[in-house]
């Protein structure tokens, strides 16, 4: 068992060496589009784990991802953003002062967002977290909504509805890799501790887990807050990687997207989460095809926008009726799994 | 005999759900290191005192006291903390766990490192982690799951998932364990061994044990002292022999022409 934990620990330390060798070699070699494509897996991913937690790990039905995202974008945007670009974009009212000089290096602004964004959470969660199943899921949709509204009027914070140009693209291969390699561990330690046992027993059975002396409440709560820090970190990586962000990213869609990715890839599985964020993210992208007019024989199908969107509700649908428990269900591809699966592959031939 | 410490007191404890009384006036004196029992014919309300002393319920009138310390309407998790552990009468396991894992679940409640150790792989939260799992392996070699400790809990054989119930309520290092039928649905050779099995859990961990239960062989064979209720009032207490040989209680389970043509 020692054994097989060194081999495991290697293996992980070679992959994380051969994925930095991929994105390097990535780096020079791919065309913009393509890395443009890569760090978006690398953010969604991020997202698509911290949602994971609150909703495959501890059974919470949320919908308020994108307003996590929104705060983590604005609090580390204007954190980044040079002083004379903040007064050349702020046209209607001029930004408020205190932030106006308010400057702060990249991973911290990313980290501050993050912490902003789980302040919210913490403050959504103490109320909301009364309330169980669907009740939840509308009252975080409504928190999701709220605060873009506020990104919509609160125009000398956020500059309303024209949003934020020119934030600087720190968010490169590296930091988006990077942020997501400290999400995934981070979030791992927490499921496989006996912390993570424990959230895992509130989602299982809440009442069993009450008469066990599990907190569930305070639990959740706490669940729900490290999951929106890291929506936060996510939606702050998103806006240095896009540069320009609006109230209008941030509408349910968004949050829609991140969801999509947590059932596909299996709710309550991480690896789960990852390979659905590299699949659906490639395949958001693939499908653009659609929206271009098709030609089939003599038969012509013009352009519909936001067709790739309907096939996506659509495969939503068909996940949840034929194959609910997503890729992965709640397994882990782990390298113990792997070498079982080969050495029975090894035996039966 | 030597006087017994007094660990569970329950005067006038009341139910009330609405217009109906499912609880009247339930009032048990129960004695350090017994094995007690509670019957009573289906809906007479004895699961509802079980809910009522381990604070799904707030009781409508009455107060509970655990060793002189009232813990009336403490919230769930809180008295469990305080040393009471509960079964359930349709067991409720962590089922997409493993059996350790559901353990192990049991013990965090004494558990003093907190989820941010994790990530930062304090020794100090590693050294928990490891005594946690030892314990709920040393529980789990107790109830004779240790081999079974890998599988998931809904593979295993109800008589099986009874037993883990109990190991996962033992592992919150109560003094006072309330088993929710414990013999339900057990054959009579399992529900034979299950009685030796409560009386061991007792003498190993230096418990109380309040239990409800149907199958009268178990009740008699390990109570000490049996309390009978009927429609949500008690209506007789003593040892197994005073209420097997009880009219009031025969009436209640096989009604009043059993007696009169007995």
């Amino acid at each position: 068992m020692m054994g097989n934990r060194m081999r495991n620990n290697t293996l992980t330390l070679l992959a994380v060496v051969g994925l930095a060798a991929f994105l390097w070699w990535a780096d020079g070699n791919f065309d913009g589009y393509k890395i443009q494509i890569m760090n978006l897996i690398a953010i969604n991913a991020i997202l698509a784990v911290s949602l994971n937690l609150i909703y495959g790990f501890t059974g919470m039905f949320s919908l308020g991802h994108a307003g996590f995202m929104c705060v983590g974008a604005y609090v580390s945007s204007l954190l980044i953003l040079p002083s004379s670009q903040k007064q050349a974009i702020y046209i209607l009212e001029p930004l408020i002062a205190p932030l106006q000089t308010a400057h702060a290096p990249f991973v911290v602004a990313v980290l501050l967002g993050g912490l902003v964004a789980a302040i919210f959470g913490l403050i959504i969660a103490l109320p909301v977290l009364r309330l169980g199943g669907d009740y939840l899921g509308i009252a975080t949709l409504g928190f999701g909504e709220i605060i873009r509204v506020f990104a919509n009027n609160l125009v000398p914070i956020t500059n309303g509805a024209l949003g934020l140009k020119g934030i600087p693209d720190y968010a490169n291969l590296w930091w988006n890799y990077g942020f997501m390699l400290f999400t995934f561990y981070f979030i791992f330690r927490i499921v496989n501790s006996n912390f993570g046992n424990a959230l895992k027993a509130i989602r299982d059975d809440e009442v069993a887990a009450k008469a066990m002396g599990i907190n569930t409440y305070k639990y959740r709560v706490t669940s729900f807050t490290i999951g929106a820090f890291f929506a936060g970190i996510g939606g702050a990586l998103l806006a240095s990687l896009l540069t320009t962000i609006d109230p209008k990213m941030f509408l349910f869609i968004m949050t829609f997207q991140v969801l999509m990715i947590v059932v596909a890839g299996g709710l309550g599985s991480i690896t789960g989460s990852l390979i659905g964020a590299v699949v659906i993210t490639i395949l958001l992208e693939w499908l653009r095809f659609v929206e271009n007019p098709i030609t089939l024989g003599s038969f012509e199908i013009p352009g519909i926008p936001g067709m790739r969107m309907v096939i996506f509700s659509l495969s939503l649908v068909l996940i949840i009726l034929f194959r609910r428990e997503g890729l992965m269900g709640m397994r882990e591809l782990s390298w113990d799994s792997l070498f079982r699966r080969f050495s029975k592959r090894g035996e039966a031939e | 005999m030597s006087e017994r410490r007094i660990i569970l007191k329950t005067p006038g404890l009341t139910m009330r759900f609405g217009g109906l009384t499912a609880v009247d006036n339930f009032d048990i004196e129960v004695q350090e290191g017994r094995i007690v029992g509670l019957i009573g014919p289906n809906g007479a309300g004895k699961t509802t005192c079980f809910n009522m002393i381990t604070g799904f319920y707030i009781p409508s009138e009455g107060n509970i006291f655990f060793y002189d310390e009232e813990i009336t309407g403490l919230s769930t998790h809180k008295v469990c903390a305080k040393g009471i552990a509960r079964t359930f009468q349709n067991i409720r396991l962590f089922y997409n766990e493993t059996v350790l894992q559901n353990v192990m679940i049991g013990a965090h409640l004494r558990q003093k490192s907190s989820w941010w150790q994790a990530p930062l792989n304090m020794p100090s939260f590693l050294r928990e982690e490891k005594e946690v799992k030892d314990r709920a392996m040393f529980l789990l070699e107790k109830v004779g799951l240790a081999d079974l400790a890998g599988e998931q809990a809904n593979s295993l054989p109800y008589g099986e998932q009874r037993r883990l119930e109990i190991a996962r309520a033992l592992a919150t290092q109560p003094k006072f364990l309330l088993l929710d039928e414990p013999a339900a649905g057990m054959n009579p050779q399992e529900s034979w061994e299950l009685m030796h099995f409560i009386q061991k859990t007792r003498d190993d961990f230096g418990l109380t044990i309040l239990l409800i239960e149907h199958d009268m062989k178990v009740v008699m064979g390990v109570c000490e002292h049996i309390w009978v209720l009927d429609y949500g009032k008690l209506i007789a207490e003593g040892p197994p022999e005073e209420i097997q040989a009880n009219p009031k209680v025969i009436e209640a389970y096989l009604g009043e022409e059993y007696l009169e043509n007995a």
